[in-house]
């Protein structure tokens, strides 16, 4: 029966099927590196992120200026380049090579993929944290201050979990963006998703089934990555919809708001 | 009027697929550009290098206008097949696995392959000597089917380029690299950053893997051209042309036994 399939497939499928199946495992591996890749750099981006912001939309020009230096850099300069100035760059000099980060972090390809990739979402991440703090709607803040909030509660209690919220879907862009541009990874030799494409079309010559079995898996994770955001959404900006019309139909509701 | 016009445009068109085909005539030649010394960019563009200079040579004779199309290494056979160019001479190894997708003439030149580590290095190319070691190479050659075969538990860092295998070589990120000899000799060893490093072990070969040499591939459907590419090879072994070539670049006869 097995044989039989395979013999179908052989002869009749456009692409090698039987191929693809007998390195599955490998794109799943890939696509385990590729997850781990994006995730850790979005977390430590983030976290790098939100005091920039906060500084980005303060107005200390002491501290403004070198965060926008920052961020005007990474956003600037594509991350190929970024990534390949941490790994074939930093490389090129003796004392970076004797220093104690050579051996443990920056020889390895993994962890210069990872710093590169976490700064340039910190950097779009920043900016981005900046325009929602900065939109907050001033009533609330006023109604804060009336309530005796100080700066620092303000900040922590009224206007970073608004401003999150409402950062929420421009965010779930770039959380798919970085996804996407973690296929940089492959270009230093790391065996990620696209990695493992470019192993199959090396090995067999066949760019088609590797490239094809990649999309596909990035499409799997794009899908579970937006399906999450959306219903993260639904809970988060719940108070921005009119309330009734969202209990009985959130399109609806919605559609009614803007009339 | 209008009449007038669709003729105007239908003329129009006739001229343009008409000077299109007479533009086929011009072989277009797939290269690779990052493979000292068989092909290498200078810093103004041009290509140069063995493969180049034979590919030329090859086109003098067969009397045809040729034009380089220069090509990453992992795209050079899908390239080929979508008609971006003619055929390939880029030091590609005639494989039974490549021989699928392509057919190949008879070979150009054959080198055998070996590994470069750090001079007085304590590494043995046993089975047992590289478990566990980083081996760097390219990217869909016949290097990468070899060490694959042989060296199942050697841990293998791809590239896409030969030249960023000899970088990471140079500082450290790979216990070793294999690739063809004469490329690692020439575009490495004798160079300033590679003045630390030298070969170890001797010649290795696997046929399934290295093939019988380096030939020209060709669409499967270009018979003709195959033909025409195998007598121009004869032709230039036997007028002196290939011997020429090969002194610009080597001390040794490349094309092997």
């Amino acid at each position: 029966m097995g044989d039989a399939i395979i013999a179908f497939l052989d002869t009749w499928s456009p692409i090698d099927l039987v191929l693809i199946a007998q390195n599955f495992d490998r794109f799943l591996l890939g696509a385990w590196v590729t997850l781990q890749l994006t995730f850790l750099s979005l977390v430590v981006g983030g976290c790098i992120a939100v005091p920039l912001a906060i500084i980005r939309a303060g107005n200390n020009p002491l501290l403004n200026a070198p965060v926008w230096a920052f961020t005007y850099t990474f956003r600037g300069t594509p991350l190929l380049v970024q990534t390949y100035l941490f790994y074939y760059g930093l490389g090129q000099f003796e004392w970076i090579r004797e220093s104690f980060a050579w051996g443990p972090v920056l020889s390895q390809a993994w962890w210069c993929a990872l710093i590169a990739f976490s700064l340039n979402t910190a950097a779009y991440t920043t900016e981005l944290l900046r325009g929602a703090i900065e939109s907050t709607n001033r009533g609330e803040v006023e109604a804060a201050k009336a309530c005796g909030f100080s700066k620092r509660m303000r900040l922590k209690r009224i206007v970073l979990p608004s401003a999150f919220r409402r950062a929420l879907p421009a965010y779930s862009n770039e959380v798919i963006f970085m996804l996407h541009g973690s296929v940089v990874a492959s270009t230093i030799t790391i065996q990620d998703l696209l990695g493992v494409g470019r192993w199959l079309n090396g090995r067999y010559y066949l760019a088609y089934e590797g490239f094809i079995t990649a999309a596909v898996l990035y499409l799997v994770i794009v899908l579970v990555i937006s399906r999450g955001f959306r219903m993260w959404e639904k809970n988060w900006l719940q108070h921005l919809y009119p309330h009734d019309a969202v209990k009985t139909n959130p399109k609806k509701g919605l559609a009614n708001f803007r009339i | 009027m209008k009449f007038n016009k669709i003729l105007t445009t239908l003329g129009l068109a006739v001229l343009v697929l008409g000077a299109s085909s007479v533009q086929a005539a011009e072989l277009r030649i797939g290269v690779e550009g990052a493979y000292p010394p068989f092909s290498w960019k200078e810093s103004d563009g041009t290509l140069k290098g063995f493969d180049i200079d034979i590919a030329e040579a090859l086109c003098a004779q067969m009397k045809r206008k040729c034009t380089m199309v220069e090509q990453d290494w992992d795209g050079m056979i899908p390239a080929l097949l979508a008609k971006k160019y003619d055929a390939i001479v880029a030091s590609m190894s005639i494989t039974e696995e490549r021989k699928k997708r392509v057919d190949f003439t008879d070979k150009y030149y054959n080198t055998p392959a070996k590994f470069v580590a750090k001079k007085g290095t304590s590494l043995n190319i046993s089975k047992a000597g590289l478990k566990g070691k980083r081996i760097g190479l390219q990217r869909g050659t016949t290097h990468q089917c070899f060490m694959e075969k042989h060296y199942p538990d050697a841990e293998l860092v791809l590239y896409a380029t030969q030249e960023e295998v000899f970088q990471d070589l140079a500082i450290g990120r790979i216990d070793a690299q294999f690739s063809d000899s004469i490329a690692a000799d020439d575009g490495f060893l004798k160079t300033d950053a590679g003045k630390d490093f030298a070969f170890i072990g001797g010649d290795q070969h696997d046929m399934e893997c290295h093939g019988e040499g380096a030939g020209i591939a060709v669409r499967k459907s270009d018979n003709k051209l195959r033909e025409e590419f195998n007598a121009a090879i004869k032709a230039i072994r036997a007028n002196g042309v290939y011997q020429k070539i090969n002194a610009k670049y080597f001390e040794f006869d490349v094309f092997g036994g």
